[in-house]
């Protein structure tokens, strides 16, 4: 059986990596889960300094769902370079590095400083909600994701992977926007923005008032949006919001991801990430599947 | 190396303390074995849109029957249908997380109120042949775990509507009863333990406190449950500790307030 996929030359041994900022640098999630058998460990989203985040609360639950608005707290490049890199490289799986910034050049030194290192690919969060420059800015507005994803493919010497936000009328605009830009790959999609009252206290349940929604509440819209980014470009796609199980990784790969990622599961289930790879090869025996490859973006 | 484990577990017994608070026996199995005073567990709902686990605090724990009890309020939905489990039914649960107290032999005071009461059960046992006064605050007469903490040293109680022990808060009952100590362990509302971080900072005094906030992970790595500290934290290198890691108990010099 072959669950290898392939973004962009970057060979994955499996569809499965876990969504930024859920994980940390897996070093936390060691204890449950065999990092090996993950086809990709993407880190928390990374500045090129240290960035405090916002005031707490910081998160909410919601029904099936959660808000966060973390705001990208991250001990900045160097940290990630002396500690986290090397960490992950001890483990048999691809090291895909989340970046954040607020200005271009913040992007582009992080991006730089990554030119050396043992990384496999670059994801560009664009998409974050939670910090007014933090991205968002970049990811609302199609001639702002092409300016970006051509600022950083000139500086990359890794695959760039643009991560979209469904906080937009037309998904597509973007992905094609990135695509022109000259991005490798797409992820998507980000948190959508929620907000949540506490009735009892009447205030806002998170002190940044909006928050990001994610979890098994957004995967009818993520994977509405997977499969019309995958009929508008000819790039490979990693999905990503709500998948909890390996039936829910496949709906995405059957409407056109290539790989996907596990994110709030975490937090139910820390064994989530492996127990999702396990689910897909087993979806793949119960169907008589031999190729992954064979599954994606089946459904048209 | 594998202290912490994720897994299902079974109810010993669970019975009401109050109208609200609960007391639950769980056995855990080899978990119990690592179990220290003011850790805590990550208990998960049975309904699958509730997404994240509850933390509650460890009230005690019997290493002889690998058994852990939490005591704990029914403040929501999660709490509410953790309060219907009985005897030999099964809850997922993820433990022990969190440093908890570190021990010391001097002259304690343990100061507690409302639902950061449970885990003064467990340090209490762990002092047991330390000198030490219990103060605990409580908002009217449902005084629970007062009696259980009586076994382990004296128990001075405060109420909010005085209608047991001193009118008033853990505070009022340490300057009116005159309680005094070299060390202060705590767990309770946010207002309690900053009037006591500036109490033990007047006396001089070293004071531990425990501190919430709400939580995904549980292990340190979504960076929910962060803490402005005094010191650039080890995992960002800003001044955002984590309370599910790096706490719940910090020395209160340690953070702001």
């Amino acid at each position: 059986m072959n669950t290898k996929v392939n973004l962009a030359g970057v060979e994955l041994k499996n569809p499965v990596m876990e969504g930024s900022g859920t994980f940390g640098s897996g070093a936390e999630y060691r204890e449950f889960v065999d990092l090996n058998k993950l086809g990709a460990v993407v880190t928390k989203g990374v500045a090129n300094v240290p960035w405090p985040g916002n005031p707490t609360p910081r998160i909410a639950e919601t029904a099936s769902g959660m808000l966060n608005a973390i705001g990208l707290q991250n001990p900045g490049i160097d940290v990630l370079i002396r500690r986290d890199i090397p960490f992950l490289k001890q483990f048999d799986t691809k090291i895909v590095v989340n970046v954040c910034g607020k200005t271009t050049e913040d992007y582009l030194e992080v991006v730089e400083r990554l030119s050396d290192e043992p990384v496999d690919l670059l994801e560009i969060n664009i998409s974050c909600p939670n910090v007014k420059e933090g991205g968002i800015a970049f990811g609302q507005n199609p001639k702002a994701v092409e300016a970006i994803t051509k600022a950083v493919k000139k500086v990359a010497k890794q695959p760039v992977i643009m991560k979209l936000s469904p906080n937009v009328t037309d998904i597509t605009e973007m992905a094609k926007a990135a695509e022109a830009g000259g991005a490798d790959v797409l992820s998507l999609i980000n948190t959508l923005t929620g907000m949540k009252i506490d009735i009892y206290k009447q205030d806002f349940a998170l002190a940044n008032k909006t928050g990001g929604l994610s979890g098994p509440a957004i995967k009818p819209i993520a994977v509405r949006m997977v499969y019309q980014v995958a009929n508008a470009v000819n790039i490979p796609i990693i999905g990503m919001g709500g998948i909890q199980t390996g039936e829910d990784a496949m709906e995405f790969i059957l409407a056109g991801a290539t790989a996907v990622a596990v994110g709030t599961a975490n937090f139910n289930n820390p064994f989530a990430t492996e127990q999702v790879a396990a689910g897909i090869e087993s979806y793949m025996r119960r169907m008589g599947v031999d190729d992954i490859r064979d599954l994606i973006g089946k459904v048209k | 190396m594998q202290e912490k484990e994720c897994k299902i577990v079974r109810v010993i017994s669970q019975k009401p303390l109050t109208s609200d608070v609960y007391s639950l026996w769980l056995d855990v199995g080899e978990m119990a074995k690592y179990v220290k005073a003011g850790q805590f567990v990550s208990v998960y709902s049975k309904d699958g849109s509730r997404m994240l686990p509850r933390p509650i605090s460890i009230c005690e724990v019997a290493k002889a029957t690998k058994a852990i009890r939490l005591v704990y309020r029914v403040v929501g939905e999660g709490t509410k249908e953790f309060s219907k489990l009985v005897s030999e039914d099964t809850v997922k649960i993820m433990g022990p997380l969190g440093n908890g107290y570190t021990l010391s032999a001097k002259k304690a005071i343990l100061v507690a109120g409302g639902i950061g009461i449970p885990p003064m059960l467990q340090l209490a046992k762990e002092l047991k042949k330390v000198e030490k006064t219990i103060v605990l605050g409580y908002k009217d007469s449902q005084t629970f775990l007062k009696d259980e903490l009586e076994r382990w040293g004296r128990v001075v109680v405060a109420t909010e509507d005085g209608s047991v022990g001193v009118h008033g808060n853990v505070l009022d009952a340490i300057r009116e009863e005159g309680i005094e100590g070299e060390i202060i362990y705590s767990c309770g509302p946010t207002p309690m333990l900053r009037a006591l971080k500036a109490y033990a900072g007047e006396k001089g005094i070293e004071a531990q406190i425990s501190l919430e906030e709400k939580m995904a992970c549980g292990i340190g790595a979504c960076l929910a449950c962060v803490c402005q500290s005094k010191d650039v934290d080890e995992h960002s290198h800003v001044h955002n500790k984590r309370i599910c890691k790096d706490g719940p108990v910090f020395d209160a010099r340690e953070v702001e307030l």
